[in-house]
């Protein structure tokens, strides 16, 4: 690669016709963020290892399906992301996470600061769509500050990556295949209170729906003044405020 | 035969975790000896092999639920396994053979018997599909399974025989080549091929590979050359080579067969590719189900260590001054029962003692593969094919199969034929003329390359094998006038979703409504909504989901709904919309409660 060139004229990516810069070494949704082009995700976080999972950001490239949080961008790419058969694609995809799970969004803690509630807005989801499948899944109260109710995972994996990554722990992981795929806990009992997690770790905070809760704060901040009766799920750099909505005034 | 569970004392779990990880360092060898020595995998023994092993205990855990092979619950002493596959399975003879097994022992299927005898289940394709119905009992497989056998297999398990007193026919596993080609016609003289690369060199012998147009039998297709180039070119601390034995999808059992009678060209062609990428270890990853190859497969690398064609110094080779030795050498690792890990990023995972997950690509196994070195995986056939091109030469190779697909396919025929088996022809040869060969008549469909691939009916049979038409990793199946495809599809679907790992969206969820969506339709509650529906579900999780499996799970759905569009048809309720909640089957639990089955007890 020439050294002289790359200085001259910024490598560019082109997402719905937009030209967006990007450097060596970032992805489709990197670029994008950093430019402020928002593609739909979920389990993808700033500063955490690419996931890819949910399949959110998936967008088109030269007529091929991709995960744009994986994907590296690479120079004269033509992206297609916000169109409505992708986002018609999304809103399929968030009404499979919605009926694998149990989501009652009007009894959930987490409504308003919910990223799967929000996107499920976003995408003009009105119904689950596809019969329940009403899962049985454990709920984890044995945390003297941190609740934990598989009910709402989506196995995004955010907790499992925050606590290896960020917090230097190793609390949760995925265990179990396909739809029985579920999150556990590391520690000799399997519960969270016999896990290393504390209140201050990124891995109690930084989950997307209400699976994880920090306990006896329910509510303190009221319906109305939530993240998304403020704020839009496609604002980019919204993980600061979300993850500040989930601490609280006494922490 | 291992204490009822209620007698193991944690004294003796920690020796037997000791003892399993002195003989192994692979997470699934160490959790395979400690299922046979306890029935299962406890929760005690799961956080002992973490703390021997210095891994979380969430990754062992992990590791056991994602295996079908591991258990977390104790099974019978009898562990019994019946193969669900339309080819190899239970219900492959027209009489249901699980629940004949099951009633005949008093058993419940999935459940330990109370007294701990025995347990029975059913698992995906085991490889016999040339056989008949076939079962794995504590690991072993019998084959050409009728009612008869299956009354005087459950005699000798109520009577507890061990196994090495049951008739020894019965395990028996023919090779049933009824066609002969590039490969199996030929028998290389172990070490043969080696002489031949040795005297050629590493730059020729890769263009020799590059040359022949070799690409990977599992079905992908990508050039053998290109990838081990690729390999060799990487920079890393040490270079892998990984021969993937998890022939996992239902219909195949040709590497069953190579690694039986030619697992010398095997091994060999992977000492081909190591001498060429740099490697000093190799890894054959055998599935779960051939386990009972292990031991004979052992003795083969042994001669092969013997013959100094492994282990340091490889035919007392030495070449120039930079590199003055060849050493390489072969271990086996079994798997532990996951269609996934035939996906060779997942296989790698499942190698490094993980759960089976395909990885995000790039980078590729090339520049990132087993421990993040540079690794090649490739399939049984594409090594043994290797060898041969070592020995004889890319125009040897060439000469044989078209343009686009040099050389030969070993195919695995089964269902309705008259002599299912191995076929190795040139690329190119028809459906027709297979068909022919295998004395397959009045046939309705063929499905090409297993359920991943692809179904096609008889207006199609004038297609040919290979890459540019019909690719296949070597399954061949064949349905007959009278077969129910419905049936054949509907068990596809429950094999994906049982197989899909759970990583991506698309693929968990969505074989799951694929296969809820068929369901509802054999059982007489589909309309042509729900038709649609699987329709955009399936063209969703095809185009959507993170790996081949996601990709191809769809496949059978597709294909049926658009060459058999009746057989959907004639099943659907006559009305738009049927709900699928079907009031009469939620009230079962209550019916099972009460003990009532009689006519007012249901709504209909």
């Amino acid at each position: 690669m020439d050294e002289e060139a790359n200085t001259i004229t910024p490598k560019t990516i082109f997402i719905d016709g937009h030209e967006i810069p990007f450097k060596d070494g970032q992805t489709v949704m990197d670029a994008a963020l950093a430019a402020g082009i928002y593609i739909p995700h979920l389990c993808h976080h700033p500063g955490l290892t690419p996931h890819g999972s949910c399949m959110l950001c998936t967008v088109d490239i030269n007529n091929r399906s991709v995960s744009a949080c994986t994907t590296p961008a690479v120079a004269g790419q033509q992206i297609s992301n916000n169109t409505t058969a992708l986002n018609e694609v999304r809103k399929i995809i968030t009404q499979m996470l919605f009926i694998e799970g149990n989501h009652l969004c009007p009894s959930c803690e987490k409504t308003g600061n919910c990223t799967l509630q929000a996107m499920a807005y976003h995408l003009g989801m009105l119904d689950g769509h596809f019969p329940q499948f009403f899962p049985r899944r454990e709920v984890d109260a044995s945390h003297p500050t941190v609740m934990l109710d598989r009910d709402r995972c989506i196995l995004c994996e955010l907790c499992v990556r925050a606590s290896r990554e960020v917090d230097g722990k190793n609390v949760f992981a995925i265990a179990g295949r396909g739809i029985t795929a579920h999150l556990i806990v590391n520690s000799p009992s399997g519960k969270l209170a016999d896990s290393d997690l504390e209140t201050g770790d990124l891995a109690a905070h930084i989950c997307p729906v209400g699976a994880i809760l920090i306990k006896e704060h329910g509510y303190e901040v009221p319906i109305g003044r939530r993240t998304f009766d403020l704020h839009r799920v496609g604002e980019i750099g919204l993980e600061k405020v979300m993850l500040a909505k989930t601490r609280h005034t006494d922490e | 035969m291992g204490p009822p569970n209620r007698a193991i004392t944690v004294g003796q779990i920690n020796s037997a975790v000791a003892d399993a990880c002195s003989q192994s360092k692979h997470l699934l060898h160490i959790l395979h000896a400690l299922q046979v020595r306890f029935l299962h995998i406890s929760h005690q023994a799961v956080c002992e092999a973490a703390a021997q092993l210095g891994l979380p205990i969430s990754q062992v855990e992990s590791v056991v639920e994602f295996y079908s092979f591991l258990y977390s619950t104790p099974r019978g002493r009898y562990n019994i396994l019946l193969s669900n596959c339309t080819s190899c399975g239970y219900k492959s003879g027209g009489e249901n053979l699980l629940n004949m097994l099951c009633h005949r022992l008093r058993a419940v299927a999935g459940k330990t018997r109370a007294d701990g005898l025995v347990s029975i289940d059913e698992t995906s394709c085991i490889g016999m599909c040339d056989h008949g119905a076939a079962l794995l009992v504590n690991g072993m497989p019998i084959t050409r399974l009728d009612a008869g056998k299956i009354m005087r297999i459950a005699d000798l398990v109520e009577t507890e025989t061990p196994l090495a007193d049951w008739p020894a026919e019965w395990f028996r596993v023919d090779d049933n080549i009824h066609v002969t080609g590039l490969l199996l016609k030929n028998e290389l003289a172990a070490g043969d091929g080696l002489r031949a690369m040795l005297a050629r060199g590493i730059d020729d012998t890769l263009a020799e590979i590059t040359h022949s147009g070799l690409r990977g039998r599992g079905g992908a297709g990508f050039g053998a050359g290109m990838k081990w180039k690729f390999c060799r070119e990487a920079q890393g601390a040490a270079h892998y080579v990984v021969c993937n034995a998890d022939e996992g999808e239902p219909g195949t059992f040709k590497d069953r067969v190579l690694l039986h009678s030619h697992a010398d060209a095997v091994f060999e062609g992977m000492t081909v590719c190591a001498y060429v990428i740099g490697a000093e270890q190799g890894y054959l990853y055998l599935r779960e189900e051939y386990r009972y190859l292990f031991p004979q497969l052992e003795n083969v690398l042994a001669h092969r260590r013997e013959l100094g064609l492994l282990g340091n110094n490889i035919l007392g080779f030495s070449g120039f001054d930079f590199d003055p030795e060849f050493n390489f050498d072969i271990e086996i690792v079994v798997g532990a029962g996951a269609y996934i890990c035939g996906e060779e990023s997942a296989l790698i995972e499942s190698l490094e003692g993980k759960r089976g997950v395909p990885r995000n690509r790039p980078p590729f196994p090339v520049t990132y593969g087993y421990l993040g070195q540079p690794t090649v995986v490739n399939n049984v056939e594409t090594f043994a094919a290797a060898a041969y091109i070592a020995l004889r030469g890319s125009t040897w190779f060439r000469a044989a199969g078209t343009k686009e697909s040099a050389g030969s396919k070993i195919l695995s025929v089964s269902g309705d034929c008259a002599a299912p088996g191995i076929y190795e022809y040139p690329f190119g040869i028809s459906i027709q003329q297979v068909l022919d060969d295998c004395g397959a008549r009045d046939v309705q469909a063929v499905q090409i390359g297993g359920p991943s691939g692809t179904l096609i009916g008889s207006t199609e049979f004038h297609r040919k094998l290979g890459f540019e038409d019909l690719p296949t990793g070597g399954s061949f199946m064949v349905f007959g006038r009278e077969r129910d495809l419905l049936a054949i599809i509907v068990n596809f679907a429950h094999f994906f979703a049982h197989e899909s790992c759970g990583f991506c969206t698309p693929c968990r969820v969505g074989t799951t409504l694929l296969k809820n969506g068929l369901d509802k339709i054999t059982s007489g509650h589909g309309t042509r909504y729900d038709l649609d529906e699987m329709q955009r579900m399936g063209m969703l999780v095809k185009r959507r989901s993170h790996c081949g499996l996601g990709q191809t799970a769809a496949n059978p759905v597709l294909d049926g709904l658009q060459r058999f569009p009746h057989i959907f048809e004639q099943r659907l309720a006559h009305s738009n919309f049927e709900p699928s909640f079907d009031l009469d089957a939620a009230l079962e639990e209550a019916r099972q409660v009460t003990h009532r089955e009689d006519a007012a007890a249901h709504l209909k």
